[in-house]
């Protein structure tokens, strides 16, 4: 399902004024199936944005186009709840929500507020826990007894129970060891590839994005400076700095690399086997 | 040898109701003065539960602490206390103050010291964490990022002997962590602040003086970053360990040894 800003802006009441604009005149189209990072410095309305995506926040102008669905001041109730049906957004530390006594009654509660039946809900909640990688025996623990990346697992599970087209994920990795934020980004790269279904994901992690993401979306102080490949985002180091981002380890060793040998390495290195094959390619190792 | 700054003997601890198994069984370390030991390991696999137990948010149920020599007991726990800080992941409800200052000052007012001073170690601790500007902001407004900051702010203007972070930089973008380690780093040489940092940062792992690797309760790993990377092949490592590990995969020369990222341009381009 595709995504289509135009002209969109939003702000934030503060008791009776309006603070600055967060979101500054936004035109952003997001391809159905695509995977797509949004990067940008702390407080450039990264969080607002997904808000705006999944019609928490309304634009105070312009509009938001979800598929069928229009997004615009003013909307109705019926609208916004068809859009987070069909969006879904993880938080931040998601599992700081998760307060039902059972795994299942979490996951369950999704689907009951969207008008399953409670039988309908407990077979999307056998199949979503598997989802994310738990076997059904989680089915019937305390969340409280979880790790944190199982519970992280089970709140993100909460809202594939809704079965969203699309998923927004806010940080979804903060906190966990690097194993278990593999295995996240591992599910979310699976469900792009099989099941077509469309991926945003803001990050401050760099090596993510030039692992797991297509596109990329540069947000800064509300504006949207950047929206291409990947590849291309971190060709011109120049041009991160401005923005205030680093690069994934990869690119930064071979830039290092080739200031030290006054030799350019073929390609734009994203990963560290991508870094690998071209010292082959230039017979170092 | 100077007496360690904390000395951890076969320290031991269960939480109620989870039947026989030890979040923390019979952890023994000590750790100098002056001394960034960082603390890595898998999520449930105790870390935080030896944090608590330094600071006193857990009772340990066999085992001993020592705090620059003294034993941690009921009776030198609040003296102890007074040199040890604590930041954690989540810096949300920490706070009490309405603008950022009376935050950072929050645990000074204990401590009987005039107000003119008080107001020199509040601005100092918030320079430390790059706040300045924002003394007057109201704290609940703030990004995660910079409310992490003003927490930290909050502990290093007590000036503890004793800095535990308990994955207190997650919530940054990179670059305020960078350039928070950095300022750490400086403190910690000006002042021999000793810090134990537990981390799922390489980077910073890599840089710290000694690393500890906890997993199930247990201390299974202690050495060096050298001595860490080179032996647990199945941790994360930084990048020019990654590298060195897929070039020996792919059966290219390697080096044979974990090598700092300087050491692996030079020995790839000499
Ligand atoms: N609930 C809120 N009330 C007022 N201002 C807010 C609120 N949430 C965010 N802001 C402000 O909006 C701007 C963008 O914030 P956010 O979307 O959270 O950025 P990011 O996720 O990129 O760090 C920041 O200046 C922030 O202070
Ligand atoms: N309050 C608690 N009650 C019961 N079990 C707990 C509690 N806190 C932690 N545990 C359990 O103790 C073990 C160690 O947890 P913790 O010290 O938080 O690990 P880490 O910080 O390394 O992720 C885990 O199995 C965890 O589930
Ligand atoms: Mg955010
Ligand atoms: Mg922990």
């Amino acid at each position: 399902m595709e995504i289509k800003l135009s002209g969109v802006t939003a702000d934030y009441q503060i008791g009776p004024i309006r603070s600055p604009l967060v979101l500054d005149h936004i035109n952003l189209t997001v391809a159905s199936g695509s995977f797509t990072a949004v990067v940008g410095p702390t407080g450039a309305g990264k969080s607002s944005l997904m808000k705006v995506l999944n019609g928490l926040i309304l634009p105070e102008e312009g509009q938001a186009v979800i598929g069928q669905l229009v997004v615009r001041k003013g909307a109705d109730k019926k609208t916004l709840k068809a859009v987070r049906k069909r969006v879904g957004l993880v938080f931040q530390f998601p599992e700081s929500q998760i307060f039902a006594e059972t795994v299942e009654k979490d996951i369950c509660f999704g689907p009951l507020n969207f008008g399953a039946t409670a039988e309908e809900a407990c077979t999307i909640a056998a199949d979503v826990i598997g989802q994310v990688g738990l076997d059904r025996t989680f089915l019937s623990k305390s969340p409280f007894s979880l790790s944190g990346g199982q519970k992280r697992r089970v709140a993100i599970a909460g809202i594939l129970a809704c079965r969203p087209d699309i998923l927004l994920l806010d940080e979804p990795c903060a906190g966990l060891d690097p194993d278990g934020q593999s295995e996240i980004l591992n599910l979310l790269t699976r469900w792009n590839r099989d099941y077509g279904m469309t991926i945003v994901l803001v990050t401050h992690d760099m090596d993510r994005v030039a692992r797991y993401a297509q596109q990329a979306v540069v947000l800064v102080k509300g504006k949207i400076v950047f929206h291409d490949s990947v590849r291309r985002l971190f060709t011109d180091p120049a041009r991160l700095k401005d923005w205030d981002l680093d690069l994934p380890e990869a690119r930064r060793f071979q830039l290092k690399l080739e200031k030290h040998s006054g030799v350019a390495l073929p390609g734009v290195c994203l990963t560290e086997e991508e870094l690998a094959e071209a010292l082959i390619k230039v017979g170092r190792v | 040898m100077s007496e360690p700054m904390i000395e951890v003997r076969n320290l031991s601890y269960t939480y109620r109701g989870r039947g026989e198994k030890s979040a923390l069984s019979s952890v023994t370390f000590s750790v100098s003065r002056g001394e960034w030991l960082a603390v890595i390991g898998r999520n449930g696999a105790g870390k935080s539960t030896l944090a608590g137990l330094l600071v006193g948010l857990l009772k340990p149920q066999s085992g001993s602490i020592r705090i620059n020599g003294q034993m941690l007991d009921e009776t030198s726990e609040w003296a102890l206390r007074r040199h040890m800080g604590i930041v954690f992941q989540n810096p949300d409800n920490q706070f009490i103050g309405t603008t950022v200052e009376d935050d950072v000052a929050f645990g000074l007012e204990n401590e009987n010291m005039p107000v003119a001073q008080m107001k020199v170690r509040v601005a100092e601790a918030l320079k430390l964490v790059g706040l300045s500007g924002l003394r007057q902001a109201d704290p609940s407004r703030l990004s995660g990022g910079q409310k992490q900051r003003v927490a930290i702010a909050g502990i290093l203007a007590l000036r503890p002997d004793i800095l535990i972070l308990d994955e207190a930089f997650v919530m940054l973008d990179p670059k305020s962590r960078r350039d928070l380690l950095s300022t750490l780093r400086r403190l910690a040489e000006a002042t021999h602040l000793t810090i134990l940092s537990i981390t799922h940062d390489m980077d910073e792992a890599a840089a710290s003086n000694r690393i500890l690797v906890m997993q199930d309760g247990k201390i299974v790993n202690d050495g060096t970053p050298g001595q860490i990377f080179s032996t647990e092949k199945d941790l994360g490592a930084p990048f020019s360990e990654r590298l060195r590990r897929i070039l020996l995969a792919k059966g290219r020369r390697a080096p044979d040894q974990y090598m700092t990222e300087e050491e692996m341009v030079d020995w790839l381009w000499k």
